[in-house]
């Protein structure tokens, strides 16, 4: 048997189980949410669910800063858009009172409409009760009491020059253009990203004020302009806990990287291998090394299958900033097996190795407990997952 | 007057009629909120529209204006149109 030190994509010695604490993956779907725990061993797992079923989830998170508080995006297929809130890991829910929904149009103009909460994002260590919430058609929004009551922010939902560059309804993805990506820097609650699909990534340095695109090096579609945040697709941009200067992208157009200050992304997914390609949705950074991260290519060739490429699914690592990649397929099916992952729809835990999910757009739910080196299928199934978080309950 | 609650949210109502005061439909919907909280923004949107799988009937008539005035003897039917898969 080969020696795990020797396999690029396995988790770096030493390794410290102190970190390992219970698990929790809360998975968002199609057709209601489901949670799944374990301890910190990680080899069995105890399902909690159906939640709403029959509401479409398209996000489920736990709030990292109390370990108990989850909050779920809604909807159904006749009623309108809301947030769930419980503050007891599941066990109740009580609705927003003051969901995300834009302004009110003036008499006589035509006002948007949110169809969907799409990504939520807990705020700051430092503000327990902020969170932001992106939607579709993009807005972007903040509750500053945990999630009971929602603002929008009108410097992006109103501003003549962010409406142009979002476009409309049929400019956006299949299922309606997304707002999503929020990102808060951890040492600074003021400094904030976030991404339009399509309209571009964007970055606030005064709490989200103001704001300036962040497309340097990004490519768009051959033919159109790139100067133009309108062309922009990013799919999923995460920002790297162990060096909160450096950010991975997704994109519609490739895999990036940028380390700050520069505001220069780098298409650092031109090494995938050329049969695969550096096209897909999920990114996911690990939560110490900056250097490693993992991502989930689909078929973005023709007409855009959306598929595992040649229906045969697998994550890819890099343990070098993106300058190599490792395909992780261990586990995972050999042929024919044409679901793929979305962007919300893979996670990683805290733990030391780092566990790795990811849900399917056939319902399965995956595992890894070590990094990637080798997955396990822990759930069959289930309607289509829209996002999968792994985070560490209270 | 009495309002007719769909399946979809007799989780706010835990029923299937309740009596609901108000001189127009708009007024209605309002008191109907006040009453069970978070049951408007279900059927209708931000900028006042009723939402496109749900439909609303008084006596019978669909109703699509929330300014249509109301009467006390009035009957007022929420339904969720067919949809979704």
């Amino acid at each position: 048997m080969a020696n795990p030190n020797d396999n690029p994509s396995a988790p770096a010695k030493p390794r410290s189980r102190a970190r390992n604490r219970p698990v929790l993956i809360a998975v968002a779907t199609r057709k209601g949410a489901w949670l799944y725990r374990s301890t910190g061993a990680r080899k069995t797992w105890q399902v909690d669910g159906p939640h709403f079923l029959g509401h479409v989830i398209s996000h489920l998170v736990l709030d990292p800063r109390d370990g108990r508080t989850l909050l779920a995006a809604a909807r159904t297929g006749h009623l309108g858009p809301t947030v769930f809130r419980s503050d007891d890991l599941g066990r109740t829910w009580k609705e927003a009172a003051a969901p995300p929904a834009f302004a009110k149009a003036d008499d006589g103009t035509k006002g948007r409409v949110v169809d969907h909460t799409f990504w939520l994002t807990p705020g700051h260590a430092s503000e327990p009760g902020v969170w932001y919430a992106g939607t579709s058609p993009q807005g972007l929004f903040r509750s500053f009491d945990g999630g009971v009551t929602w603002k929008p922010f009108s410097s992006i939902n109103d501003d003549p020059r962010y409406r142009q560059w979002m476009g409309t309804v049929q400019d956006g993805t299949p299922d309606g253009p997304k707002l999503h990506s929020v990102i808060v820097d951890p040492r600074d609650p003021r400094h904030l990203y976030f991404a339009m699909s399509g309209g571009g990534v964007h970055e606030s340095a005064d709490g989200g004020g103001t704001w300036t695109p962040l497309m340097n090096g990004l490519d768009v579609v051959q033919g159109f302009d790139a100067a133009d945040p309108t062309f922009h697709d990013p799919h999923c941009i995460r920002l790297c806990p162990g060096n909160p200067d450096r950010l991975y992208q997704q994109n519609h157009c490739g895999i990036y990287r940028l380390d700050r200050p520069s505001d220069r992304w780098v298409r650092v997914g031109r090494t995938m291998p050329e049969r695969v390609g550096d096209i897909g949705f999920p990114l996911v950074v690990h939560p110490r090394d900056p250097d490693a991260a993992w991502v989930f290519p689909m078929d973005g060739t023709t007409v855009w299958p959306r598929t595992s490429p040649e229906g045969m699914p697998a994550a890819y690592g890099t343990r070098d900033g993106g300058n190599t990649w490792q395909r992780l397929d261990a586990g995972l099916p050999r042929s024919q097996a044409w679901w793929t992952v979305k962007r919300q729809a893979m996670s990683a835990d805290a733990a030391d190795p780092v566990g790795l999910y990811f849900g399917t757009t056939s319902g399965e739910l995956w595992m890894s407990r070590d990094e990637g080196a080798r997955w396990t299928c822990i759930a069959r199934h289930l309607p289509e997952i829209y996002a999968v978080e792994a985070a560490h309950p209270a | 007057m009495k309002v007719h609650i769909p399946g979809a949210l007799r989780s706010y109502t835990e029923k299937s009629q309740v009596e609901v005061g108000g001189a127009t439909l708009g007024e209605v919907l309002a008191e109907l909120d006040r009453q069970y909280a978070g049951i408007r923004f279900r059927v209708v949107d931000e900028q006042d529209g009723i939402r496109p799988h749900i439909r609303i009937f008084v006596n019978g008539a669909q109703v699509r204006d929330l300014s249509q005035p109301l009467g006390a003897a009035d009957e007022v039917v929420i339904v969720q149109a067919l949809s979704g898969g």
